[in-house]
């Protein structure tokens, strides 16, 4: 059956039908998008808990009411892993979570992740028929996808996708961020013996190093891992490969395809004066000691410099995940120095939202070029340079124009540059034979995600070169796709 | 999790331990580090590889106990385990036969040279290694450095043993009595800062394998960042070998103090 024929079928089946008739649109489309429930913005802007509470069962099967369960939901095709939508919202609205979370896991292998840290507002709920037709707030999918899934958790009755047959065909995963644990899940359910090389000594690449607790709880992440586990995956940590084993070493152990997701490595920085004085970091840096090395309590070994007035460079989601921990670390003055204007910020909504609530200052339309250190080299001010905004640039976002002789200068003890990244340089210097843009990503084929090398395809940030969790899971979806495809037809 | 199947002391505060890692010990290369983490709650420092064992499978660590983990790193013992280990990482030495090569070690640092002393040896380079040790007690390694090289010069600051003086007075002897084609340097970055000075004087080309502050050791965070030629460069994939006389050092010192305060 195509997508098109899964889809109609499933909405064709007489639960449903009744379901959708037992209230008339009119009354679904008069009722108003629910709220998240979330901590108060003093509050929690000085501890680590996670700031969405989430849903009620009520307020969730009151807001599944909204779906209007289109014949052509066009809120899929805004999905990267094509989550049957509808469906598992329908279910939600019958009262049958645990069905609608089944339904979730059919495609994603991480949905309490997705549920928390997707930018839903441009995908799914961007193409959601209130946003597309009416002009009104779309169906909350994302909070209904969390709700589903920790609904399905907190109930203890998680459910194990279903595993084809054995097939004894061995396939390697390098890396175990997002994209690799999508393709590991999806490979596993298609009955290949999957293996995931991770370099670090914790499983979860980014969702455990890079996205702060009070955003994405750590055992978030590791009841998702443990469901991949009971799936017959197999993690192996501190291995490295293009290091530790090498690419013919996977080939000797008998590994048939190997999907690289590998991430983002390197971070990016400006390039400007005084930005190697001590306690000017990459986010990377800062949330890897904070989340990974949980440096922040007394008991890790691990020490991270503790700012009071704490600059954090760029507008993306790492920028306001680095500003929002800054804050919770004591930051008596956290800011967002970012060159546009705040209707540029890449950063999902939400998360400008909730920083503007904790406190965090914006200070857009500045961009730092110099930093000044004391006598120890600790950073203590840096010049902003004011900007203006210009003609549409490449990005179809205003560029910024410095305003001549506009410069200001103010008190910072930590700068937190979060520019972006670059990716891990490891596997293309180790695989040889596979080609290489000039920004270090790996070439694939757009369709299958295969590299040059006819047995690598890969996935995520690594051809990406910096995108988003559920990109990268989408990613590795298409790549175990086209691997099984192609494996089985050997 | 890597088990330790023997422990050395070289001195009061240093030890060489032997790991089973393996893996690590057929890829490894002289030059090549490993991200070590003890405990739960462990610190990730990197450590340059002393030596290996392919067919033991092992890899040797010396670690001189100076900040909190190094000293948690020392009091494990034969049939303790390391939580995490994980390498071999960075780049290896380039080796080749360049003719007279001069070592110049201190401190812990003469640990990580050894393997780059018998590579440039092997290479068929005629290697002359300057050890360099605040007192006799602190020369470590004096013998396996005999046994890869041509000649071995001890320096130490009281003049406890061999001859005394600073490395760099050893560095200069030999530059001052014959052709120096290459100097290779690992220790403390102050004395490879002067070791830097010194060859850039007599125009000798001059390699220094830096130690940094690391987090991931992958690449990742950028902690391990100082300024190469001008150009900021990662010590743990662009590294750690550089060239000494494009080093920064000054500023390699200030950022290795960056958590000094907070070490009190």
């Amino acid at each position: 059956m195509t997508q098109e024929e899964i889809i109609a079928a499933r909405r064709a089946e007489s639960w449903r039908d009744e379901l959708r008739r037992s209230k008339k649109a009119k009354e679904r489309m008069d009722l108003v998008r629910v709220k998240m429930n979330e901590l108060d913005g003093e509050y929690r802007s000085h501890n680590n808990e996670e700031v969405n509470l989430g849903l009620t069962k009520e307020q969730a099967m009151l807001e599944a009411q909204r779906c209007l369960d289109c014949a052509n939901p066009t809120c899929m095709t805004g999905c990267p892993v094509s989550i049957n939508i509808p469906t598992f919202i329908k279910y939600i609205e019958k009262g049958d979570i645990l069905a609608a979370a089944r339904t979730l896991k059919e495609t994603s292998a991480l949905p309490a992740v997705c549920g928390r840290v997707c930018p839903q507002e441009k995908q799914c709920e961007k193409h959601c028929i209130y946003t597309q037709k009416m002009k009104k707030e779309a169906v909350a999918i994302g909070y209904l996808e969390r709700f589903a899934a920790d609904y399905e958790r907190e109930s203890g009755n998680i459910s194990v996708p279903d595993i084809d047959t054995k097939n004894g065909i061995k396939v390697a995963v390098i890396g175990s961020g997002p994209a690799g644990l999508s393709f590991a899940g999806d490979m596993a359910k298609r009955g290949f013996d999957v293996t995931v090389f991770e370099a670090l000594h914790e499983i979860g690449g980014v969702l455990k190093y890079g996205i702060p607790e009070f955003r994405l709880p750590n055992k978030i992440v590791d009841v998702e891992i443990d469901s991949l586990r009971k799936m017959g995956v197999a993690f192996i940590t501190n291995c490295i490969v293009g290091k530790t084993i090498s690419y013919d070493d996977l080939h000797a152990d008998g590994f048939k395809g190997i999907f690289v997701a590998s991430g983002a490595g390197l971070p990016n920085f400006m390039n400007i004066p005084g930005e190697n004085l001590v306690g000017v970091m990459s986010s990377n840096e800062y949330l890897t000691r904070v989340n990974l090395m949980d440096a922040a309590n007394p008991e890790s070994d691990t020490p991270v410099l503790i700012g009071k007035k704490v600059a954090v460079i760029g507008g993306g989601n790492t920028a306001m995940d680095s500003v929002r921990t800054a804050r919770r670390l004591g930051a008596e003055r956290a800011m967002i120095v970012y060159r546009r204007s705040e209707e540029e910020m890449p950063a999902r909504l939400e998360e400008v939202k909730h920083a503007k609530e904790e406190g965090v200052e914006f200070l857009t339309l500045h961009n730092p070029i110099e930093y000044l250190g004391n006598e120890q080299g600790r950073v203590k001010q840096m010049r902003l340079q004011k900007m203006e905004l210009g003609e549409p640039d490449a990005s179809g976002r205003r560029s910024p124009i410095p305003i001549e002789g506009a410069i200001d200068t103010i008190d910072v003890d930590e700068v937190i540059v979060s520019v972006g990244v670059s990716p891990n340089p490891l596997i293309p210097r180790a695989f040889g034979g596979l080609e290489v843009t000039r920004k270090g990503t790996i070439v694939v084929s757009e369709d299958s995600m295969r590299s040059a090398l006819a047995d690598v395809y890969a996935g995520g940030d690594i051809v990406r070169g910096g995108a988003t969790v559920i990109l990268a899971m989408g990613d590795g979806r298409k790549a175990a796709a086209a691997m099984a495809e192609n494996l089985l037809k050997e | 999790m890597n088990k330790i199947v023997k422990k050395e002391h070289f001195s009061a505060n240093v030890v060489k331990l032997v790991v089973e890692a393996p893996l690590i010990a057929r890829a490894r290369k002289a030059g090549h580090f490993v991200i070590v983490k003890v405990g739960e709650k462990g610190e990730r420092i990197p450590l340059t590889i002393a030596g290996a064992d392919v067919q033991k499978g092992t890899i040797d660590l010396v670690i001189q106990g100076v900040g909190a983990s190094s000293k948690k790193i020392c009091a494990l013992n034969e049939g303790d385990y390391i939580t995490d280990l994980v390498g071999p990482l960075g780049q290896a030495m380039h080796i080749e036969k360049v003719g007279t090569v001069v070592c110049a070690g201190g401190g812990v640092g003469v640990a990580p040279l050894l393997p780059i002393v018998e590579a440039f040896h092997k290479a068929g380079n005629r290697v002359i290694v300057v050890l360099a040790a605040r007192t006799k007690d602190l020369v470590i390694l004096e013998e396996q450095m005999k046994a890869n090289s041509d000649e071995v010069i001890v320096m130490t600051d009281d003049g406890s043993y061999g001859n005394k003086g600073l490395v760099t007075n050893g560095v200069e002897s030999v530059i001052n009595r014959e052709k120096v084609d290459l100097c290779v340097t690992i220790g403390p970055a102050i004395m490879m800062k002067f070791v830097a000075a010194l060859t850039k004087k007599y125009n000798v080309p001059t390699l220094a394998s830096l130690n940094t502050i690391m987090v991931d050791g992958t690449g990742m965070c950028g902690a391990c960042r100082i300024t190469v030629g001008g150009q900021t460069k990662f010590v743990c994939v662009d590294g750690p070998e550089f060239d000494a006389h494009q080093v920064d050092f000054d500023e390699m010192l200030m950022r290795l103090g960056a958590y000094k305060e907070l070490e009190k």
